[in-house]
């Protein structure tokens, strides 16, 4: 009976992180960039839709939607003024962008929580599940709100799949983060691709910040534990790999689920952190990285 | 020897030394306590100033050498051992920890390098939250023995050991080791076709990161008399440390100094703004980054040199 209820919780964590990585994953591979802000950017999801929803008056739906995006026009702050900034900068020589990005980023996301912080206090909040109501499968009783989450959470994977796969759009992402200066030969505009990327990122990550909000409940504190997971599940599952970092995910989410019903809630995160450790000085690229 | 007397740096430092080793006449003990603290930081940055600015890696989780120095030396001198055996312990316990962590972590690229560092200092944190029964957890420990109670004689402590720290990096950065160091950190490749082995030296420049960074750890325990979680491993202060760092100039090592200082003065007197007051430190670190990456002190070196 815990077998089957670990193996319905741990999913619908599994697909929270699978999509909130994936977000972190397109941007590492399209945009070269690691986001630090990605914690940051979820809360800010969570919060506003939380209070668009509750304070605002605008119901459960609406203000997931709005959650979004706000999502989204974080993530925009981020690019615009942030990393392309760093990106464009003449001062900053080309070997240490990287570096500054990161940097930047991270001050970033500590603005966004220190910030929200302020505004809405450090206290977590939950939203409102989306479905109420509890389903019984064979025989265990799980919120409802929980198997929504994971179909949620893997129809927009699926999505994400056929965009970047099957349309024209999709395919130039693809290609512009093997070869972006190939792509420009071609006659694609970078720049809008990257904003299309950023977007797609904000959605990701709003999404997942609203869900998890819905979930587990979400507060400022989070944001930093929520960027280190995020960057956990893809260095283990290979930077650049996007199957990797579903794999990681899922790898992650069943060791946390697992931990906290068998050993203890307290020990929840040390188990992904030991094997990242592994991964780390037995196969640094990853369990399927390329990069 | 005469040129170096005309250097006008060197002139500026020994005022700069003198007056702050001054202050204590003129000053509240309120704010020689900050400067204390400052001074330690500084330090703090000027060690990670070697590991970024000059071998061109970032270390995200510099509080994990710290937390390491800190925690060692507390453990051990709670268990007896009394102050300088437990300074000495703590150093090689970061030692060590640097070690572990830098063998694996230079075999990888920028970023991954970055990511490892800051899974070290989760990793710390919660180690010492899981074995709370022999570090206090998150509440913290505390040590028996103190540098001093006297608030002037911790002050010149810290002054005296951030100047010694200040004249061994700032010598070695512009030693050969510093020279190579700068070189492996912005060619590698060419570093290597010219002979010199990048991996040794840059393993090199994070133990001596590690000493000092565990060293001053050890310090800042015994200064404040008690080591917690919050206020050694966290992330948010390594990332102060950063900001101290780039803010004042990478690449320079004393920028570190002017950094520490500007920062947690500035993070004090924007106390009265509550939760934002490192959200306006944290901003003005971006637009430092944006517009002057040199940082302040780097600025005004590098200006020196075009001019």
């Amino acid at each position: 009976m815990q077998a089957l209820q670990i193996l319905i919780d741990g999913f619908a964590i599994s697909s929270l992180y699978a999509l909130g990585a994936l977000g972190f994953t397109l941007i590492f591979g399209v945009s070269g960039v690691l986001n630090l802000a990605h914690g940051g950017i979820m809360v800010v999801a969570a919060l506003i839709g939380w209070y668009s929803a509750g304070e605002l008056g605008l119901g459960t739906y609406l203000g997931t939607l709005v959650g979004i995006l706000a999502g989204v026009i974080t993530a925009f702050i981020s690019y615009l003024c942030v990393v392309r900034p760093i990106q464009r900068s003449r001062a900053i020589p080309h070997e240490e962008t990287e570096i500054f990005v990161l940097t930047g980023t991270l001050l970033l996301g500590i603005m966004i929580q220190d910030g929200m912080a302020y505004l809405f206090s450090d206290n977590p909040i939950t939203m409102r599940p989306l479905i109420s109501g509890v389903t019984h499968i064979a025989g265990v009783r799980t919120p409802t709100n929980e198997i929504m989450i994971a179909v949620v959470c893997w129809v927009v994977i699926g999505l994400l799949w056929l965009l970047v796969n099957r349309t024209r759009i999709g395919k130039s992402l693809l290609a512009a983060s093997m070869n972006p200066r190939g792509l420009t030969l071609l006659g694609f505009e970078l720049s809008r691709i990257y904003l299309l990327v950023w977007t797609i990122y904000g959605v990701l990550a709003g999404l997942a910040g609203v869900l998890l909000a819905s979930f587990l409940g979400v507060g400022t504190t989070n944001a930093g534990d929520l960027t280190a997971s995020a960057f956990s599940i893809v260095v283990l599952g290979g930077l650049g790999s996007v199957s990797g970092s579903l794999l990681a995910a899922y790898i992650v989410g069943y060791l946390e689920t697992i931990t906290a019903y068998l050993i203890a809630p307290t020990l929840r995160p040390i188990p992904a952190l030991l094997l990242l450790v592994l991964v780390v000085y037995v196969r640094p690229q990853g369990l399927l990285g390329r990069r | 020897m005469i040129k170096i007397a005309r250097s006008p740096l060197l002139w500026f430092a020994v005022i700069a030394i003198a007056v702050a080793a001054l202050l204590p006449l003129w000053v509240s003990g309120y704010i020689l306590g900050i400067l204390t603290v400052a001074y330690y930081y500084g330090v703090f940055s000027m060690a990670w100033d070697l590991l970024f600015g000059f071998a061109g890696e970032v270390n995200f989780g510099p509080t994990f050498l710290i937390g390491l120095g800190a925690y060692g030396a507390a453990l051990l001198d709670n268990a007896g051992l009394g102050v300088p055996l437990s300074m000495i312990g703590g150093t090689v316990a970061a030692l060590v920890g640097g070690l572990m962590l830098a063998l694996p972590a230079l075999r990888m690229r920028g970023p991954y390098f970055g990511l490892v560092t800051l899974v070290a200092v989760l990793i710390l944190q919660n180690v010492i939250v899981i074995f709370a029964h022999f570090t206090g957890g998150e509440i913290g420990m505390t040590v028996a023995d103190v540098l001093s109670i006297d608030t002037n004689v911790n002050y010149w402590y810290a002054l005296g050991f951030m100047v010694v720290c200040g004249i061994i990096l700032f010598g070695l950065s512009r030693s050969a080791l510093g020279l190579i160091l700068q070189a492996s950190g912005q060619d590698p490749i060419e570093a290597q076709a010219l002979g010199f082995n990048v991996t040794k030296h840059k393993l090199a420049a994070f133990c001596i990161s590690a000493i000092f960074s565990g060293l001053t750890g050890t310090m800042l325990v015994f200064y404040m008399g008690a080591a917690s979680v919050g206020t050694i491993v966290d992330i948010s202060i390594g990332v102060q440390i950063i900001i101290a760092a780039v803010l004042g100039g990478r690449r320079t090592i004393l920028g570190g100094v002017i950094g520490a200082i500007f920062l947690i003065l500035a993070t004090e007197f924007l106390r009265p703004l509550g939760q934002l007051n490192t959200f306006v430190v944290s901003g003005v670190a971006l637009l430092v980054i944006l517009f002057f990456p040199d940082g302040m002190f780097g600025y005004l070196l590098r200006r020196g040199e075009r001019g």
